[in-house]
């Protein structure tokens, strides 16, 4: 059997430049293939670039298994600096019917390399005849991630399915970290929203309960971090795949939580009655 | 000694909003440098096919690469399927084109306007690198920050993410939603020393697309 060892060749980008081909994004042959601006520091213009343009940020997303499969929460508010740019944002990324990738960081980075990993998952299913677990699929956006370490990407997420070995959730981020675990939050709200999730969680508990866990915890989020709000998403991943389970705007949990507002905890109790 | 930058921000607003069977798109022309206009008529739209337009806020020598780039794919495309792009087709063809120059982004806000293939409104908005999302209405550039609570306020309809889903578009017939567009116009041009001249609006419908001008105050 002859070993594919293209992977060991000189990088494309480099040849395809000498060569004076046709720029990266026309050239339908050089996938993921980024030019660089020729400057003398590189970093400090990549910083002076994120300010500038100020990708989408900030979030509040959640992921746990549990006896019944897992529970993916996530909010769906994005900020460019301090300006609200969305309220409507798709946080979770349907990476295929039984892989779900959440979105927290850069949207743009996150929303393009969960669709590059869409895309080797598909290729891995079609050389291999079968379906990718979540442990490789996982792997194969970690190790994307690691190849551009350094060069500015920001993503946190979960990816989370199921497959032969039961279910799965590893947390991944643009440093090229990649670890498994049965409980996440991601995002600049994950640390209220990591207070309800951890108190409230039972690995034996019903689908409803886990439900309602992942949407509470969302909510709590949303009600102290300013960068997180919006829609309340929630997701469930069995055996079968994924279906969209919640969808709830944050206004309406609020009262739906706290029907008197005037006795909300958050208020101040008045010293001098 | 200063240091140079390659971006410059030329200022002006771009909106566009989604209905039931038609798409506004509108720009305004002024295109300026520091406190100075450069000129009162350059135009920030791209008509790629009849029921498709892209419109860029920000740096404009970067959102007349950027048209000229996706001018090109766009020409090809028919060329290989021997029919216009659809709208979602441009959506995803502009994400991949903006995140493609992810570490030295063209510096343009963009929105992407036109018709589904079932015939309704569609408005995409994106960031500088190419983070994209369907939505109703939107509005970039300078006085992006005047007009866009007017429009949540006058337009808002249900998330797209609710479960139970429930209708996402606004049910404000062509005439009034033009009539809002202008006011937003005339307003932002108050409050915001970018916008003014002229605002070019192109009008995309089954029929076709239809041009319109609207005078905004000179200074």
């Amino acid at each position: 059997m002859k070993l594919d060892l293209s992977v060991l060749d000189a990088p494309r980008g480099a040849r395809a430049m000498e060569q004076g081909a046709l720029a990266p994004d026309l050239d339908p042959k050089l996938a993921a293939c980024f030019p660089l601006p020729a400057v003398t520091d590189l970093d400090s213009f990549e910083k002076e670039v994120v300010e500038m343009v100020k990708p989408s940020h900030g979030t509040t997303t959640l992921g746990f298994i549990f006896k019944h499969g897992v529970i993916i929460a996530v909010d769906s508010r994005a900020t460019m600096g301090s300006y609200i740019s969305s309220q409507t944002v798709k946080k979770v990324i349907e990476i295929n019917p039984f892989l779900l990738g959440t979105m927290a960081g850069g949207a743009a980075d996150c929303q393009f390399w969960q669709r590059n990993l869409g895309q080797q998952c598909r290729l891995y299913e079609l050389q291999n005849g079968k379906r990718i677990t979540v442990r490789a699929a996982s792997k194969l956006l970690s190790n994307t991630m690691f190849s551009y370490r350094g060069m500015g990407l920001s993503m946190g997420t979960m990816v989370a399915g199921y497959d032969t070995t039961g279910p799965g959730l590893y947390y991944v981020d643009s440093d090229g970290q990649r670890t498994k675990g049965q409980r996440f939050s991601v995002g600049s709200g994950s640390l209220y929203a990591y207070g309800v999730l951890d108190a409230g969680y039972s690995h034996d508990m019903s689908v409803e309960d886990a439900i309602e866990l992942g949407r509470r915890s969302i909510y709590h989020a949303t009600f102290r971090d300013c960068a997180s709000g919006g829609t309340v998403s929630v997701y469930h991943v069995t055996a079968d795949g994924w279906t969209k389970v919640g969808g709830d705007d944050v206004g309406e949990l609020h009262f739906k939580y706290y029907p008197q507002p005037e006795l909300h905890p958050s208020n101040a109790t008045e010293v001098l009655a | 000694m200063g240091s140079w930058s390659p971006y410059d921000d030329n200022g002006g607003t771009i909106l566009a909003v989604a209905g039931e069977d038609y798409c506004i798109v509108a720009a305004s022309t002024r295109m300026s440098t520091g406190y100075s206009i450069l000129t009162r008529d350059s135009s920030k739209m791209l008509q790629l096919s009849p029921k498709v337009v892209i419109a860029s806020a920000g740096m404009q020598a970067d959102a007349a690469t950027l048209h000229k780039n996706l001018q090109i794919k766009n020409v090809m495309y028919q060329h290989n399927h021997a029919r216009p792009m659809g709208v979602s087709a441009v959506a995803q063809l502009l994400a991949n084109t903006l995140y493609y120059k992810r570490f030295f982004p063209y510096y343009t806000f963009n929105l992407v306007a036109g018709l589904d293939a079932e015939g309704r409104g569609a408005v995409y908005n994106y960031d500088a690198i190419g983070s994209y999302e369907r939505c109703g209405y939107f509005c970039q550039g300078s006085g992006k920050g005047l007009i866009q609570p007017v429009l949540d306020n006058q337009l808002k309809a249900a998330s797209p993410l609710l479960v139970p889903a429930q209708n996402t578009l606004s049910n404000l017939p062509l005439d009034k939603a033009l009539d809002l567009v202008k006011d937003a116009f005339v307003s932002a041009g108050e409050r915001d020393i970018y916008t003014g001249d002229q605002v070019e609006i192109l009008i995309i419908t089954a029929t076709g697309t239809r041009r319109e001008e609207l005078q905004l105050k000179l200074d």
